[in-house]
Formats: structure tokens, C-alpha cells, sequence
């Protein structure tokens, strides 16, 4: 086989292409392998969810299918997949199936520049973190395209609502990291986690809290979860924008907002929590930590982020509209531009 | 090669989602269309070492001002806009000077000769620097003054707004 290719494509052809194609198969490898790994995450976030809230609430949660409920997942994917896939008569057809395909994959692709350990990251760009806040700006079309393909009042008003209230946000998110961007001189994600590992306290959110604190809410937001839930208000609006959606379709939105949790809390743990690293004085005063592998702390971190979602979804109602926008305008942005006035003039004192 | 392929498919596809853009009845699908258009000129600032301005294009442009387009034209009246023309009447005239101003764009680019020697920045300086940060520097540094005339620019166009909201709740 090998001769008669290389009587057509002259030997060095062959070695750059078999150079290309085991650096294309690699490629692809890892992303099938984030894939798979997120997309598990993300069904267990749901019944990790359901327990936690369950016995918050003095419930037990999912119980039945399996131990303790542990096949729960898998029978809901499986309900979801064979369920009747119900399109609205009167909806725009191409923007409904539209819609859920680009809230899915702008959630998926944020997967690809997140770092998870030392040298572990589908595409190492100089422009991480941007890349980031234009996944989330592409996610809003989903929901808003979905509101309004739909032709229901109650998908439309919610659809109107999420529009505003991320791109509200969005400016809190973005701005609310610009700290971290002062801080380690770089937008691209490993060098921010190496940075942070190099400074003292090992975690920006020690120097950063006030930045913390706006990412924290804003990241609540943008992934509209409570309190922050508006657009899918179900006293108000019954489901919001996926009110019409049912099936598979349905699954993408709600696979959709549980990678975005994920995202957010890895974007934390990145940002702000250290990333993989743990904080020097840490492993100065217990040595043996070194050989815990940098995954386990990275997951440790995104975990403990996720639960502090559930955990406030047990314990806080939802905010009113108005309050929702008063909060992100009138409070969240301006603590935002006064953190990153206040970490400039640190930086250039400090700099001397 | 390659290069010359990457760039073709992009300025064809770009030509072809504008016309996509302005010929579509319903605005919610031009502005989808928009949506990809903007994707297709991000892409072609990465072709040019430029990721900066690729990711801006895509938060500021599609992540921003796009939404807002698609806010306004979510409010209109979807069933009486599909009956309105498409164009108005003088659109004849339009096509004219458009034309006009293609023939000499196309006239510049012939006479265009490359005489300056290349500046400090090439490719090789911004791969080491990395865009970001060349760009920040001789933003804040060199164009420091046209920067604050434009932030100065964009602060009016908001205090105007203000003022146009502030006096319709007044007269109510």
C-alpha cells in the first residue's frame, strides 16, 4: 500500500502528511474525550442536584432507578430521546430547529479552551478568555431565536426578558475579569492559572474579591438560574423560551444550560480559585500534596462551584425584574469598573 | 496556496451573506444571516494575525449591537412587514451610485503600489508580542489622543440618549 502511495505523492509529501494526520487525530481524540467527559458531568450535575436539593429539603431525591437513584440520568436521557418530537404549527420552522443546535454548541465550544491540567487544553489561544465571553454572546441567540420561533406569547416574553438580561450581565461578567486580565498581563487561560500560582496567596480571589463577587452573581445570571431564573419563570411564563419544545430538543436546552454551569464554575476555578494549582504555602506546609495530580484539585474546585449553585437555588427566592436590572446596572457594574480602577493604580504603585 | 483558497472562500461567502442580508423579507432571518456574516469577517481578521479584533467583532458587533437589532426587530410587526416592498422606489439610483463607487474602489486597488518600507510591526514582532498586546501599547501610547476623541464621541452619543429618554417620561 505504502508503495504504490508513494509512487503518486512524492516521500516527503507522505511524512508531512502522516505528521498532519496524527496531529489532526490527536486533536480530535482529545476533544471526543472533553466531550464525553463533559457531557457526563452533566448528567450526574442533574441528579447531584436533585440530592442535594432533596435534602435540603428533608426529601431523599431520586431513589428508584438503580442504587440510591445512581441510573436516574440515564433513564431520563433515555425518556427524552424516545419522547414525540411536537413542533408548533405556526412556528418558523428552520429558526425553531435553529435555535436549541446554537445554544448547544456555543455551550460545547467554550469547552475547547479551558485549560484542565498543565498542558491539557484542546486550543491553547492567546485570546482565552475573550473567547469565552464571545461563546456566551453566541448562546443568547438560541434563547432569543427560540422565544421568538416559536410563536407562543409565554416563549416570547421569555425570550425578550433572557435577551436583556445577558447582555446586562454580560457587561458585569466581562468586566468583572478584567482584574484577573491586569493582574496576570494575559488572556490566555494556563498563563493566568501560572500567574496566580506564582503570587502569594496562590488565588486571585483573595486580591480580587470584589471582582469575585461580580463574577459570582453575574455568573448566576448569565446562566439563568436562580435567583436569577426570570426568563424561565414558571409561575410567570410556564417554561419561557423552550416552553414549546419537547423530545430531544428540549434535552439540548437543558444539556445547554447544565455545560454553562459547568463552564462558569471552571471559568471560576480558573480565574479566581487557582485553576489546577493549589496555593504554594499549602504544599509548602504539607509536601505530600505535590503528588495529587492537578486534575483532582481543578474538579475539587468546579465541584465545590457547582454546589454552591444548588445550594442557593435551595435557599433564595427569585429577584422581581426590576430588581434583577437595578442589581446588574446600579450596583454590580460600577463595584466592577471601581475594582479595576482600584487593581491599575495597585499594580502601578506595586510597580513602582 | 492554501492561504489564497482560505482567503477566497471567505470574501465569497462574505459577498454572498450580504446579499443574503438585504434581499431577505423577513428581518429576523437577515439578521440571523448578519449573525453569520459577522462569524465570516471575525474568521478573516484571524487569517490576518489579528485575533484581537476577531474577538471583539464577535462580543462587540454579534454579542452586542446585533442583539439589540434582533431585540428591535423581534417588537415589529412581523405580518404587516412581510407585505411591505422590500425596496423603496429609488433604488435604481442606489444601484447607480454603489456601482460608481465599486468601479473606483476597483481603479484604487489597481494603482495601489506598496512604496513604504515595512513598519516596526510584522508578523514576527506580533506573534512575540502577541496581538493583545501590541495593539494595547500603541493604543495608550502613540493614538492615545484619537482614542479619547472617539471615547469622548461615543460618551456624547450616550448622554444624548439619556436626555431624549429623560425628557419623553417628563412630557407623559
Amino acid at each position: 500500500m505504502n508503495e504504490i502511495l508513494g509512487t503518486i505523492i512524492a516521500p516527503d509529501t507522505m511524512d508531512l502528511l502522516i505528521k498532519y494526520g496524527i496531529n489532526i487525530l490527536i486533536i480530535f481524540l482529545k476533544i471526543a474525550a472533553v466531550i464525553a467527559v463533559a457531557l457526563l458531568h452533566v448528567a450526574y450535575a442533574t441528579y447531584w442536584e436533585r440530592k442535594v436539593i432533596g435534602h435540603m429539603q428533608v426529601r431523599l431525591g431520586p431513589i428508584e432507578v438503580g442504587p440510591h437513584g445512581l441510573l436516574q440520568p440515564i433513564a431520563d436521557g433515555v425518556k427524552l430521546f424516545f419522547k414525540e418530537d411536537i413542533i408548533p404549527a405556526n412556528a418558523d420552522k428552520p429558526l425553531f430547529y435553529l435555535a436549541p443546535v446554537i445554544f448547544f454548541v456555543s455551550a460545547l465550544t467554550s469547552l475547547a479552551v479551558l485549560p484542565f491540567f498543565e498542558g491539557f487544553v484542546i486550543a491553547n489561544i492567546n485570546i482565552g478568555l475573550l473567547f469565552l465571553f464571545a461563546m456566551s454572546s453566541l448562546g443568547a441567540y438560541g434563547i432569543i431565536v427560540s422565544g421568538w420561533s416559536s410563536n407562543s406569547k409565554y416563549a416570547f416574553l421569555g425570550g425578550l426578558r433572557s435577551a436583556s438580561q445577558v447582555i446586562s450581565y454580560e457587561i458585569a461578567m466581562g468586566l468583572s475579569l478584567v482584574g484577573v486580565m491586569i493582574m496576570a498581563g494575559s488572556l490566555n487561560l494556563s498563563d493566568i492559572v501560572r500567574a496566580q500560582h506564582q503570587y502569594p496567596t496562590g488565588m486571585y480571589a483573595i486580591p480580587q474579591f470584589l471582582g469575585f463577587f461580580v463574577f459570582v452573581v453575574a455568573a448566576f445570571a448569565e446562566t439563568n438560574r436562580l435567583p436569577f431564573d426570570l426568563p424561565e419563570a414558571e409561575s410567570e411564563l410556564v417554561a419561557g423560551y423552550f416552553t414549546e419544545y419537547s423530545s430531544f430538543r428540549f434535552a439540548m436546552f437543558f444539556l445547554g444550560e447544565y455545560t454553562g454551569m459547568l463552564i462558569m464554575s471552571s471559568i471560576s476555578a480558573i480565574c479566581f480559585l487557582g485553576g489546577w494549582t493549589i496555593p504554594r504555602f499549602i504544599t509548602d506546609a504539607i509536601p505530600f500534596l505535590l503528588n495529587v495530580p492537578g486534575i483532582v484539585w481543578f474538579l475539587v474546585k468546579v465541584y465545590a462551584f457547582m454546589f454552591f449553585y444548588y445550594w442557593v437555588r435551595a435557599t433564595l427566592p427569585r429577584y422581581r425584574y426590576d430588581q434583577l436590572m437595578a442589581i446588574g446596572w446600579k450596583i454590580l457594574i460600577p463595584l466592577a469598573l471601581l475594582n479595576i480602577v482600584i487593581t491599575g493604580v495597585v499594580k502601578i504603585l506595586v510597580k513602582g | 496556496m492554501l492561504a489564497k483558497l482560505f482567503f477566497g472562500y471567505y470574501a465569497a461567502v462574505i459577498i454572498l451573506l450580504s446579499l443574503l442580508v438585504v434581499t431577505r423579507k423577513n428581518p429576523v432571518r437577515s439578521v440571523m444571516w448578519m449573525l453569520l456574516l459577522f462569524f465570516h469577517i471575525a474568521s478573516l481578521y484571524l487569517f490576518l494575525n489579528a485575533e484581537f479584533i476577531a474577538a471583539i467583532q464577535v462580543i462587540v458587533y454579534a454579542g452586542a449591537i446585533l442583539v439589540l437589532f434582533l431585540f428591535v426587530v423581534l417588537l415589529l410587526n412581523l405580518r404587516e412587514e412581510l407585505k411591505v416592498k422590500r425596496f423603496i422606489g429609488s433604488w435604481p439610483a442606489g444601484l447607480f451610485v454603489s456601482a460608481a463607487i465599486l468601479a473606483i474602489v476597483i481603479n484604487v486597488i489597481r494603482s495601489f503600489v506598496l512604496v513604504a518600507p515595512p513598519g516596526r510591526y510584522s508578523i514576527e514582532y506580533i506573534k512575540e508580542a502577541t496581538h493583545t498586546k501590541a495593539l494595547g501599547t500603541i493604543l495608550y501610547t502613540e493614538y492615545l489622543f484619537p482614542f479619547e476623541i472617539a471615547s469622548l464621541v461615543l460618551l456624547i452619543a450616550i448622554i444624548g440618549a439619556i436626555v431624549l429618554a429623560k425628557r419623553k417620561t417628563r412630557s407623559h
